[in-house]
């Protein structure tokens, strides 16, 4: 069998989650040891909402994690809880999303076990061993390997699977898990939040970013960019640069050392698309580029573009968009 | 991006400063149909140009170099793109403190304002200068830094302004077409574009462009280390690039430049990290861009320091981190100079190339000329790719001279200095015979030549106070007094000179006569057996060459030249060869090995061993043929370089050894000596005013000037007659003079002899300027032993130019009291040459 | 209260333009690059040197690389860090299992030496690996507290205060020293080094052990470059004119609400 940690909020399962649920249950459907009915495994208040919907997403059972002191995300508890569970049901595959949290539980329940972890697979393929394929350089290489063990641990690349969702043949079997917690298990865990300001739309939910880079030319330059994210009801983000000069908070940073985004549409305003930074932004369904250069890199990437100066451009589409909407 | 044309009058290839100033000054002088390439993107595609650091000294010793640079920095001023600084050269020795003197002469010769200024004056200038650490510097108000992609973008700009150009970038070069040895049409991974005309300016990668035609470009790509560090406190309210003048730390091999808020310091002092143009990487593999490749950090080690000790103000500052540094690629070359000029091996094809920001749109205007009328206005000949012979096209030869050149970038470079690395290429048959003789060699084009001999010092004895003496190091540097001992015996008696350095093509065919009639100033239409010295001109009457032609026979002539600039001399004969095929050119350099034998007793030695007669009748000056020497047949031709009786003898290359045996044992009984090229090119010359290419005959200068005009024009058209007819109708502007020197003492008590290229100045030290703007310097300068004078050439404003008058020549920033002692060209020593018509 | 911090970094290769395999399609072909460690280690490595400088204490950095991995060592000297170890290897590479035992190995030896550290840095993950658990590992096996992706570090009193992005948020940890941290880039804004630093991190001695290596899945087969899907770019215009193309395209892919 399989099992998946899948991650949620407020009662609906995270997209990475998903996303790594689209690439288990293809081997849910491979025969033998190696494949089997997906697991699935879930923490928190309104696990069982989150649970109740992944029979869309080939989860046959779930269990939710109940415990009195695991009030909100604990690492190591999350990975006690993994290993007695696969201790109880002995999975072939034990697999998260390659999110934050999904690389730091899997890698507790790695050391704690003493097994390889594959961070971040893009592809998985059963036999005696595990064929993996893995990205390496945040995507701008991959990796073929084979895992080893009693059981193979893995993340999913974030963006690297689209989520597929089928009419489930049934509803998925949640049954409740209470684990057994030590002091240690529970040593590291959130002591307080500084919650987000509500009306701000987050950069990896939102359906429209607009990306600024050097060609932005100084702080001062992203009013028009925050100008038109808010027309689109998107958000900004930023290439390294941006972040290295001080311009923008590092939060907004898009690439390797930063945040992978899927949006919609990202619009890349004066950025001339370094791959550290394609690499954060290339699971965007359409990409449109302004920039003055049509040979900058970007443009490969790009579906869409306007040539041209974006202090002059961007300020123009709000206006459009604003005198469309007066119309 | 515009269609690419599939023809064009011109392709340039390449967008950096010097393919955008090729592009502009094609276009300003009227070419159309230029097509502009660069593989990279625009403005910046990655060569040089992008990390260049952009600033400009003036001065160098090379007048050539200098006027490159000084006529970019009027263009990059009429372009907007220049700000001036100020720059500073610091010594932290002696040496270096002489060397900036020199620096001073060569300014002065140059017209280039500068002075020499003191620790505390520096510290003034450029307040984070450690002055204890410095014994003085060299001040060019003059210096700047550029902005030089900006300046390209312009440039570009104006071309196309004139719908003169197409550019293309991102577009790669996949082959050039040769066909009947001319450039056709130059392919694209964009399309392929028909040319006559191409234009490599390709940088460190001109050698691999160069090679898809089948010609060579003979430079290496070699690493410059350069790091930023900031924000410098000192710098922070600086508006704009620059407000303090930039230091070259010039006993480091560095140098610091404020840019912005940063201090740039830069080296050349590191171990030379040579490249191959193949490589070097792709745009794509790139992590900064081609050419500029990882820091690596242990070379630097020892410039940080010594850069501290200099700055320590602000490289001490644990505040002010460095920021940037990387290992920029730039192209060096075997002998320093860039390479210009159409390649011999292919015609239409022009190399741009080893050419840096400080003087390219000069190099570029010239160049334009040159290929728009054959005749720039500045004399290209040191730069010239026609310069280098097959040996110097090796990667050995280019790898060895240009790792020996790097670190001399700011070096103390003597102008007589040997190559250390690569000797030994081109011996002659009496190579062996020379070295037991102690000869002691000096380069020519790759020969080894003897400057004079360790086995004539017994003759320093016999000479005594007639030998001349040099008490400082600086000139007895690369010098012997054995020099003047030869020059005096070979006076009293007979010398032999090893010549075989000598460049030699043979012009044969039923159109021979008529070609050169209609190449070279001099009459040609002589008898068979006579020697014919003649100059060559351009269209606008600028000296391309000097040489001496025998006729052989009716339709058979044979072109001597010097070495130094045979290939070159080579090529201009080549590109002016009939169509017809009526004339053919052979170059016979390997063919022949050539001794000197001169001398009041070279008849005796001659006649010695010959049958044939060499009397003055027999065998009168000026003519040449056929006779035997012993079991040599050999051709003799009467002529002289050192004004004395005697004959070059041409004798196959693999009989030289015999020759040089057979002369030498019949030559003892008559005090025969070997006889340097000391001597020959520059203690014999100069007391009979001989003018050298290179030296004094040079395309700025007319035949007028030179004093070389002859009494009259011959009829037959030739290339330049025109224009030498239109000199000949004016006063001249300059005239070629000689100078003695008439007291050697500095303020030192140590007597100083020049060397060459020192301002010859007013007694009070202002320079002198001709009408046409030109300064007065030292052409060439040496010993005469015969008349017991340190001689000096010097082209002198009319004014001047007049037996008796007083000047002076500036040197180590003292001056020198000399006299004008022949004005024109009338011999020093044996004015009636008495003695070569002996 | 004076603090002991160990950092660890990689040498990875200064990647920049597109990638090139060696022949064998086992390494990146490194001829023409530099090498460097990733952003969230020199990240990691400025945090050390602001901890030491603010509490007193002193820093160490450890490279588990070839001889060569010298230079980042002495990199982290120049901008600050006291003291290197490099655990030498033959240039093959290293899986987080046995990666983790070896520094495993050289912090319990220091601590056996009576020097033991309070705080032990490290990168959220590797620059060329990305395996993202090197950290937790060492954490693990040496029964520390452990918090990862930390963008805000404060320490006080025997106890670090971790911050992590959250939702646009963050979450705050909060755990008792000794204790393992791993940072990302946008914790702090690293220094330069100075040229004093550069020449002093020069001459410092480098504490050297050679552990030995062994094979821990996974195991590698190949590396290769992900197929690249370029893509038509369609130009909707060249100035603030064709403002009205892009704002019809923006309707078409359905991004404006009406």
């Amino acid at each position: 069998m399989i099992l998946a940690l899948v991650e949620q909020a407020g009662g609906s399962p995270d997209r990475l989650s998903l996303e790594m649920l689209a690439l288990v249950r293809r081997l849910a459907e491979v025969a033998g040891a190696a494949g089997g009915p997906v697991h699935a495994v879930l923490f928190g208040d309104e696990a069982r909402t989150a649970a109740a919907g992944l029979a869309a997403h080939g989860v046959a059972t779930a269990s939710v994690v109940e415990h009195e002191r695991l009030d909100d995300y604990a690492p190591e508890a999350w990975a006690a809880s993994l290993l007695q569970l696969m201790a109880a049901r002995s999975p072939t595959i034990v697999v998260a999303a390659g999110s934050e949290r999904g690389n730091e539980v899997m890698a507790h329940v790695a050391a704690r076990a003493g097994l390889p972890l594959a961070a971040n697979c893009t592809d998985v393929r059963p036999g005696d061993r595990l064929g993996i394929t893995r990205q390496r350089w945040a995507g701008s290489l991959l990796e073929d390997a084979w895992l080893d063990g009693p059981a193979w641990l893995v993340t999913v690349a974030p963006h690297a699977v689209a989520t597929e969702e089928t009419v489930a043949a049934g509803a998925t079997t949640i049954e409740r898990f209470t684990p057994a917690l030590s002091e240690n298990d529970l040593r590291v865990r959130v002591d307080g939040r500084v919650e987000a300001d509500p009306d701000r739309v987050s950069l990896t939910d939102a359906r429209v970013v607009v990306g600024g880079g050097r060609g932005v030319g100084g702080a001062e330059g992203f009013a028009d960019l925050e100008e038109l994210a808010r027309l689109l009801g998107g958000a900004v983000g930023v290439s390294r640069a941006v972040t290295s000069a001080g311009w923008r908070p590092h939060a907004e940073q898009i690439g390797q050392t930063g945040l992978r985004i899927a949006p919609d549409l990202y619009i890349a305003c004066g950025i001339s698309g370094a791959i550290q930074h394609i690499v954060g932004c290339k699971a965007a369904k359409q990409i449109l580029a302004i920039n003055t250069d049509p040979e900058a890199p970007i443009m490969e990437k790009a579906t869409y573009a306007v040539i041209g100066d974006l202090r002059d451009i961007v300020p123009a589409i709000s206006a459009e968009i604003r005198r469309t909407r007066g119309a | 991006m515009a269609a690419l044309p599939d023809r064009a009058r011109v392709v340039v290839i390449g967008a950096g400063i010097v393919g955008n100033s090729m592009a502009y000054h094609l276009a300003r002088l009227g070419w159309r149909d230029i097509v502009l390439l660069d593989k990279g993107p625009l403005p910046n595609p990655g060569g040089s140009t992008g990390h260049a650091s952009n600033f400009i000294f003036l001065t160098d010793h090379s007048k050539e170099m200098t006027e490159f640079t000084a006529d970019s920095v009027r263009q990059y001023q009429e372009l907007g793109v220049f700000t001036q600084s100020g720059g500073i050269e610091v010594a932290r020795t002696a040496a270096r403190m002489e060397e900036l003197k020199r620096r001073l002469a060569s300014s002065k010769s140059w017209g280039i304002e500068s002075e020499l200024v003191t620790p505390a004056q520096v510290r003034a200038m450029v307040p984070y200068i450690e002055a204890s650490v410095i014994l003085g510097g060299f001040s060019t108000p003059g210096v700047g830094v550029v902005d030089s992609l900006r300046a390209g973008t312009l440039m570009r700009e104006a071309a196309q302004a004139r719908g003169a150009l197409t550019i293309s970038a991102q577009t790669e070069i996949t082959g050039i077409d040769v066909r009947d040895g001319r450039v056709r049409s130059v392919r694209t991974d964009r399309g392929d574009i028909e040319a006559e005309t191409v234009v490599i300016c390709c940088g460190v990668w001109s050698p691999r462009i160069a090679r898809m035609a089948g010609a060579s470009i003979p430079l290496t790509p070699a690493v410059h280390q350069m790091i930023s560090v900031g924000p410098v406190p000192l710098f922070a309210d600086t508006v704009g690039e620059i407000r303090y003048p930039i230091v070259r730390d010039m006993d480091t091999n560095m140098y610091e430049r404020q840019h912005g808020g940063d201090l740039e310091v830069g080296s050349y002092a590191h171990r030379p990290i040579l490249m191959e143009a193949d490589a070097i990487p792709s745009i794509a593999e790139s992590a900064l861009s081609p050419t500029e490749l990882p820091f690596t950090k242990e070379d630097f080690d020892l410039q940080m320091e010594q850069a501290l000790e200099l700055v320590p103000d602000i490289l001490g500052d644990e505040r002010v981190g460095i920021r940037h540094a990387i290992n920029g690629l730039l192209a060096l070359t075997p002998d320093g100079n860039p390479i210009l000029g159409e390649t011999p091996e292919v015609r239409g094809l022009w190399s741009a190339a080893a050419i840096w920001i400080k003087e390219a749109p000069g190099i570029a205007r010239t160049i334009a000329e040159w290929m728009t009328d054959g005749a720039p206005e500045i004399d290209p000949h040191g730069s010239d790719i026609a310069r280098f012979y097959d040996h110097h096209r090796t990667p050995t030869h280019i790898r060895a001279r240009a790792a020996e050149g790097f670190n001399k970038t700011y070096g103390i470079v003597h102008p007589m200095e040997q190559w250390a690395s690569n000797r030994n290429v081109r011996l002659t048959p009496m190579h062996g015979r020379e070295r037991e003789l102690g000869a002691v060699f000096f380069e020519a084009a790759g020969w080894e030549r003897p400057m004079w001999y360790a086995s004539n010092e017994p003759l320093l004895a016999e000479y005594g106070e007639r030998v001349s003496r040099r008490d400082a190091e600086w000139e007895a540097r690369w010098w012997s007094p054995i020099i003047s001992a030869e020059h005096l015996a070979m006076r009293d008696k007979v010398g032999m000179v090893d010549l075989t350095a000598f460049a030699i093509f043979d012009v044969s065919g039923p159109g021979a006569l008529g070609y050169l009639q209609g190449l070279v100033v001099s009459q040609m239409d002589v008898p068979v057996g006579r020697v014919v010295y003649t100059p060559l001109l351009n269209k606008a009457g600028g000296i391309v060459a000097d040489l001496t032609i025998m006729r052989l026979g009716r339709d058979l002539f044979r072109v001597v030249t010097g070495g130094g600039m045979g290939m070159r001399d080579k090529k201009w004969f080549s590109d002016h060869l009939p169509a017809d095929g009526s004339a053919q050119l052979l170059d016979a350099t390997s063919a022949w090995t050539t001794v000197g034998v001169w001398g009041p007793r070279a008849r005796d030695l001659v006649a010695s061993v010959t049958a044939d007669d060499v009397s003055n009748a027999g065998f009168p000056f000026g003519t040449c043929r056929s006779i035997d020497l012993g079991p040599v047949r050999a051709l003799a031709s009467r002529i002289s370089y050192v004004g004395e009786l005697g004959w070059e003898i041409y004798a196959p290359m693999e009989e030289g050894a015999r020759l040089w045996d057979l002369l030498w044992e019949a030559g003892q009984v008559f005090g025969v000596v070997p006889v340097g090229i000391g001597v020959y090119a520059t203690t014999g010359r100069l007391e009979k005013g001989y003018r050298a290419h290179g030296n004094e005959l040079e395309l700025e200068y007319d035949l007028v000037e030179a004093g070389m005009a002859r009494p009259t024009v011959k009829e037959q058209d030739f290339v330049g007659r025109a224009a030498y007819l239109e000199q000949r109708s004016r006063p001249p502007a300059a005239i070629l003079c000689t100078l003695t020197v008439d007291d050697h003492t500095s303020s030192s008590g140590v007597e100083r002899y020049m060397l060459g290229r020192e301002p010859i100045v007013t007694p009070d030290g202002r320079p002198l300027v001709d009408a046409k703007g030109r300064r007065s310097y030292v052409t060439s300068a040496g010993a005469g032993p015969s008349v017991g004078r340190h001689l000096l050439m010097a082209y002198l404003p009319p004014e001047q130019a007049v037996v008796g008058t007083k000047l002076a020549v500036e040197y180590f920033a003292e001056l020198y009291p000399v006299t004008v002692a022949v004005a024109g060209a009338t011999p020093l020593f044996d004015p009636r040459n008495a003695r070569i018509r002996s | 209260m004076p603090v002991e911090v160990l950092v660890c970094v990689k040498r990875v290769p200064a990647t920049g333009g597109r990638i090139v395999l060696t022949a064998d399609e086992q390494e990146i072909d490194t001829k023409y690059l530099g090498f460097t460690v990733s952003p969230h280690e020199e990240c990691a490595v400025e945090e050390t040197v602001r901890i030491v400088e603010a509490h007193g204490g002193s820093s160490t950095v450890l490279t588990l690389g070839p001889a060569a991995a010298e230079e980042q060592l002495r990199d982290a000297m120049a901008v600050g860090v006291d003291r290197a170890i490099l655990l030498e290897t033959d240039g093959r590479e290293w899986s987080p299992i046995a990666t983790a035992e070896a520094i495993v190995g050289a912090v319990r030896a220091r601590e056996a030496a009576g020097a033991g550290f309070d705080l032990l840095l490290f990168g959220n993950e590797a620059a060329d690996t990305g395996d993202f658990q090197v950290g937790i590992r060492v954490a693990v096996a040496l029964d520390l507290p452990c918090v990862t992706g930390v963008k805000a570090l404060e320490v006080r009193d025997g106890t670090a205060v971790a911050k992590r992005e959250a939702d646009g948020g963050w979450e705050v940890f909060e755990v008792p020293l000794p204790a393992v941290v791993t940072v990302k880039e946008g914790i702090n804004l690293p220094r330069y080094p100075s040229v004093p630093g550069r020449l002093r991190a020069r001459k410092k001695e480098i504490e050297r052990g050679v552990p030995e290596w062994r094979p821990a899945g996974p195991e590698k087969v190949r590396l290769r470059l992900p197929e690249e899907q370029g893509s038509a770019v369609e130009i909707l215009g060249t100035g603030p004119a064709d403002a009205p193309r892009v704002v019809e395209v923006l309707r078409q892919l359905g991004v404006l609400a009406p």
